[in-house]
């Protein structure tokens, strides 16, 4: 952990440029790679030639393959990343050291599920998406541990959800070695919050799961982003869902 | 539980469902009749039946031995809590809590039983009973005499669990359906794993400390529990290269160490390595092939 100030401080530089308003110059960059392969659709860029557009034009999710997919996954990795690393680079006063240690951890795995994926997509990766987490009190370890909880079950209910729409055996299996951790997370988190809860399968039941049958959440895309929507500002379009 | 819902899902996979269904109305007819009278609990079992029905031969083999692979590794742990929870006086749990746990897991270990069973219907393979079993292994581990090493197996078992669904989540590719059932289930493993990881941190009460995630041992090792029976669970769990990609400082996140990028994938565990590993809680006669 002796790097992770120097860590704290690349990674915040990068939220400063997600903040940062999509110019012409990173729009050429998307449309390039959108010769590439990425479908960029019609509407997102008639909007960008219009002076003034507040945040970018969005991204596009085209489920039609598995870079689809695999853009979803790092989507929700964005968000959980860019959350955990203002988590752990100022956590609650309220937490403990132990706690304060996990964060730490669980930021490097969302930070390094990012990066994975950005690498795995190369030219096809969507561009960085821009949070809103105007809704969470980063102070509080209620509000912090609250929303923690919901993004590693909306991801693990997404990683669920997805993993049938996978048509490359290696895709599915780097997938299934991703939620496993999600769902780790989401156990200790849970069991912070109420011990004991660490796979309350009632409690779950909006995000699809079912306790009867002793089974976790998973929800379609659609629906997650839904949910996840809350905590983007940047626009994603989903086609050949 | 929504049963439109659910053909629609298949329809999307499987065009044919309605046609499937069709010829055989009768089978169709019985199942709504048999709905308004049976509980919400006993649906899957149903369900399980009437796709049975539906599909008949056509389910594809190799489908069918990964649920019934999956099916004896749920058995094995179902026993393994159901015993310690029923039968087993001189396993002391040491409040209230832990037990809930147990009894929280033991559950859900049920529940995918009868899931699996229901699913497979008549091709389900035979109960495995708890007399099948030797959870101590010849008197190795005193599983249901002593707390510790009864939460230090139990994590071996979840551990496995969740690398055991993973190894298989390809071969169930060709069911998209029954994939999506099998992940759920392994993410519910994941969780209990954390949990059982927690419960032995507390028991340690400050001797030793164990993640909720699978990390390096202490010496930099693949196999994190602290109990070197356990290594065969754990092998392979150090891999830090996915998909020909270096996790460790990837992009120049130097924070990202050899620990870190261990942790944060799951490893998956091929089907003869899981194997031997169910093996040596099975008796002589009862073991898995």
């Amino acid at each position: 952990m002796k790097n992770n100030e120097l860590e704290t401080q690349n990674e915040l530089q990068d939220e400063s440029l997600f903040k940062a308003r999509l110019g012409r110059r990173s729009f050429l960059q998307f449309a390039g790679a959108g010769a590439a392969g990425i479908a960029l659709v019609a509407a997102g860029c008639r909007k960008d030639r219009i002076m003034d557009v507040p945040s970018g034009s969005g991204v596009t999710l085209d489920f039609k393959d598995d870079f689809g997919v695999l853009n979803y996954a790092y989507a929700l990795e964005q968000l959980e990343a860019a959350f955990y690393i203002l988590v752990a680079s100022n956590p609650p006063s309220a937490f403990s050291a132990a706690e304060k240690a996990y964060f730490q951890d669980i930021q490097f795995h969302e930070i390094a599920h990012r990066e994975f994926f950005k690498n795995a997509l190369g030219s096809a990766a969507i561009a960085n998406l821009e949070v809103d987490f105007s809704s969470i009190t980063f102070s509080d370890r209620t509000s912090v541990l609250t929303t923690a909880k919901a993004f590693e079950d909306l991801g693990v209910a997404a990683y669920n959800g997805a993993g049938g729409r996978i048509k490359t055996p290696a895709y599915l299996l780097l997938a299934g070695k991703i939620v496993s951790v999600e769902a780790r997370h989401a156990a200790y988190i849970r069991d912070l919050i109420s011990n004991g809860t660490f796979a309350d399968l009632n409690d779950l039941a909006a995000l699809g799961s079912n306790n009867a049958n002793g089974l976790d959440g998973a929800l379609t895309p659609d629906k997650v982003l839904g949910i996840a929507g809350k905590y983007v500002k940047t626009k994603i379009n989903v086609i050949n869902l | 539980m929504n049963i439109v819902n659910i053909l629609e899902e298949i329809e999307k996979v499987d065009g044919e469902i309605y046609e499937r269904l069709n010829p055989r109305r009768a089978a169709m007819k019985s199942f709504f009749n048999i709905g308004k009278k049976i509980s919400l609990a006993a649906m899957p079992l149903a369900l399980g039946s009437m796709f049975q029905k539906a599909y008949g031969q056509t389910t594809p083999t190799a489908v069918i031995e990964v649920l019934n692979f999956a099916l004896a590794l749920e058995y094995l742990e179902f026993h393994y809590y159901n015993h310690a929870l029923l039968a087993a006086p001189n396993l002391v749990f040491p409040n209230a809590a832990s037990k809930a746990a147990i009894t929280t897991i033991r559950d859900h270990e049920a529940a995918h039983v009868n899931l699996l069973k229901g699913a497979l219907g008549a091709s389900a393979r035979a109960e495995i009973t708890y007399a099948m079993t030797d959870f101590t292994v010849n008197g190795a581990f005193p599983v249901y005499d002593d707390y510790a090493t009864f939460l230090a197996v139990a994590q071996g078992f979840e551990d496995t669990g969740v690398r055991a669904y993973k190894g298989q989540a390809g071969n169930l590719m060709v069911s998209p359906g029954v994939l999506q059932t099998a992940l759920q289930i392994h993410s519910v493993e994941a969780r209990h794993a954390a949990h059982i990881r927690q419960m032995r941190t507390t028991q340690a009460a400050g001797a030793a400390t164990y993640k909720p995630w699978v990390s390096l041992g202490a010496s930099g090792q693949a196999n994190d529990s602290g109990v070197a029976a356990l290594d065969a669970v754990y092998a392979g769990e150090d891999l830090t290269l996915q998909a020909n990609i270096n996790i460790v400082g990837i992009n120049g996140k130097t924070g990202i160490d050899k620990k870190a990028a261990v942790e944060c994938f799951d490893e998956a565990l091929d089907k003869a390595s899981v194997v031997a590993i169910a093996n040596l809680f099975l008796k002589t006669g009862n073991k898995l092939s």
